[in-house]
């Protein structure tokens, strides 16, 4: 299968065979937008291969790996890097945990309380977190948690939790009761029957929230912009602005070499996951509308 | 096994009355797993969220300043008399509603739409690049986009070679161009959610219209939009959402300037904390920033009541 084909859900390549009379007019249209979409992709590519980058699209005159490797060093790209991964990685973990501790209650018994929990859930899927970061922060300064990137990766934790949690319930709801029954027949209790069972049954579920919950942190920006402050503790998405930091001189061709790298962990767990992302609940787990 | 069994006959029971203290403790274990979460919630976001109400009606700054004092809706009746602040707001305005409503939204619709009658391998191809752009990240893309309309960059290029007048567009019209760049990032999730939507549709429905003689734009009008009303609905919701709170892209790109001219209420509200260390102020800005996302939200919630 190529790799493009693969990078989309199942309702977008697979359209139905219609008649072909306007199938022309569609290409040349949706090729129009291709072009546009494509232009700042094709410059970065270019020039991450261009010692001499300009902002324009051109083709590097002698393309050579030499940006790549003036970034590949512990300053520019592996400690923000490794710092990335310690932040997102953790709070990527906590998230997963408590999502698919809170998933089960929710998804398996009712109470009069589950679905005011489950709505206010929702709600809070949706509040634009970036207003709450300067609260945040005044309260990280009084709890000593600022420029920590534990602090940071609790915040980032919580900020994600709503969403992991309504999507591990959906996905959780599609495990069929009668197989946790059993067990519980054969004496389990409820933690092993969450581990032994539900969960395993549900793998791809859980790697789905997992690797989603990654993704959104890892691009994030404003969190750590905020939260952290002493150059070494930074992760990639904030230390990328030390490139603009050299006065006027901007060396576009570092820069979006770094990009790449910077952005490859993304692409490469999204093509992992877009699949499943689009097949049963086209994305935001919430949009069934 | 009793214990499942006990809890699983008082919950279909719900008898009238105080229940036994085994019944409330069978209870408490059954929701426990709900603990981590619910702490982690509160702790960290409904703490900050409370926080925030708390200091919109003070004075607090930065630094210098030893004990915050209550003032009141101070902060709000400055906002509203603030030239500032209602620029931001205009400017949140414009924002939304060229990227999101009219760009977002729009430009998914018609992908999807054209995606059902396009070829196979043009289909795969602008999917790909439009989820590319994306899933790429936030700070990426508005480094990327800033190149693209700088005074030096490829729109600019561009324009030359086709002899019409180049501009300094991060100058002259910095609203559009991060509008643009909104749109260039986000509508792959339109277009994701109108293809479900699409697919949705029965064909003998398009199909019969089209034997009736309805033209195209009257199938639309007629047809399509009707059928997949909510999930317009929810698109519209969550984009306006997701744009209301965009922060990076605009940071990259124009830092809300020149002088204040890209400057929507996240980044006011940054630059009014951080920048001139007016955090009562700043929150405040927060605060009324985080009332309108709640109004979406509870319109949204409505919208999905059905589904919960």
């Amino acid at each position: 299968m190529p790799p493009s084909r693969r990078l989309l859900p199942r309702t977008l390549w697979r359209a139905p065979r219609r008649g072909n009379r306007h199938r022309p007019a569609a290409d040349a249209g949706l090729l129009a937008v291709a072009v546009a979409f494509a232009i700042p992709l094709v410059w970065l590519v270019l020039s991450s291969l261009d010692t001499e980058a300009t902002l324009r699209v051109r083709l590097p005159t002698s393309p050579s790996p030499d940006n790549f490797s003036a970034v590949l060093t512990d300053e520019i790209t592996f400690t923000p890097m490794l710092n990335s991964l310690l932040i997102c990685g953790g709070a990527t973990l906590l998230t997963v945990l408590c999502a698919a501790l809170a998933a089960y209650p929710l998804s398996r018994f009712r109470s009069r309380f589950s679905r005011p929990y489950l709505l206010t859930i929702l709600f809070s899927t949706c509040l634009p977190i970036t207003a709450v970061m300067v609260p945040v922060y005044a309260l990280f300064v009084q709890v000593n948690l600022i420029d920590t990137r534990y602090g940071t990766a609790l915040f980032l934790a919580a900020a994600q939790l709503p969403f992991a949690i309504w999507l591990m319930k959906n996905f959780m709801d599609g495990v069929p009761k009668v197989l946790e029954e059993a067990a519980w027949t054969d004496g389990a209790s409820w933690p092993q029957t969450l581990l032994r069972v539900i969960l395993p049954l549900m793998g791809p579920g859980v790697a789905v929230v997992a690797i989603y919950t990654f993704i959104m942190m890892w691009g994030n920006f404003f969190v750590p912009f905020m939260l952290l402050l002493s150059p070494e503790q930074l992760p990639a998405s904030v230390s990328i602005f030390n490139f603009f930091g050299n006065y006027g001189a901007i060396a576009f061709g570092e820069l979006s070499a770094f990009s790449i790298l910077y952005s490859t962990p993304v692409l490469v767990l999204y093509i992992l996951i877009s699949r499943r992302l689009g097949g049963g609940f086209a994305l935001g787990g919430a949009v069934k509308g | 096994m009793t214990g499942a069994v006990a809890g699983k006959a008082a919950a279909r029971a719900r008898t009238p009355g105080a229940p036994s203290p085994g019944r409330v403790l069978t209870r408490l274990l059954r929701w426990s797993p709900l603990a981590p979460a619910t702490v982690l919630l509160l702790l960290f976001l409904v703490g900050p969220i409370g926080y925030c109400v708390f200091i919109a009606f003070t004075d607090t700054q930065l630094t210098g300043q030893e004990s915050a004092s209550f003032v009141g809706l101070a902060n709000f009746r400055h906002a509203f008399g603030d030239p500032a602040f209602r620029n931001a707001v205009v400017l949140t305005l414009v924002f939304t509603v060229l990227s999101s409503v009219l760009g977002q939204n729009t430009l998914g619709l018609a992908l999807a739409g054209l995606m059902r009658r396009a070829s196979r391998p043009v289909r795969s191809l602008t999917g790909a690049l439009v989820i590319c752009a994306w899933v790429l990240p936030e700070i990426v893309a508005g480094f990327l986009l800033y190149t693209f309309f700088e005074r030096r960059g490829t729109l600019n290029a561009l324009l030359e070679w086709l002899h019409l007048p180049a501009q300094n567009w991060l100058f002259t019209l910095p609203v559009l161009a991060v509008s643009f760049a909104n749109v260039w990032r986000g509508t792959a999730f339109s277009m994701l959610i109108y293809s479900a939507a699409l697919a949705e549709i029965p064909q003998e429905v398009t199909e019969s219209a089209e034997v009736d003689g309805a033209g195209g734009v009257r199938r639309l009008w007629h047809i399509t939009l009707p059928m997949i009303r909510r999930s317009i609905g929810t698109n519209l919701m969550l984009n306006t959402l997701q744009t209301l709170s965009v922060f990076g892209l605009i940071w990259a790109m124009t830092r809300g300037g020149p002088g204040n001219r890209s400057q929507t209420l996240p980044v006011f509200m940054y630059d009014q904390a951080f920048l001139k260390s007016l955090i009562g102020y700043g929150t405040a800005v927060a605060l009324l920033l985080l009332l309108v996302g709640a109004l979406f939200s509870a319109v949204y919630l409505r919208l999905m009541r059905e589904e919960v």
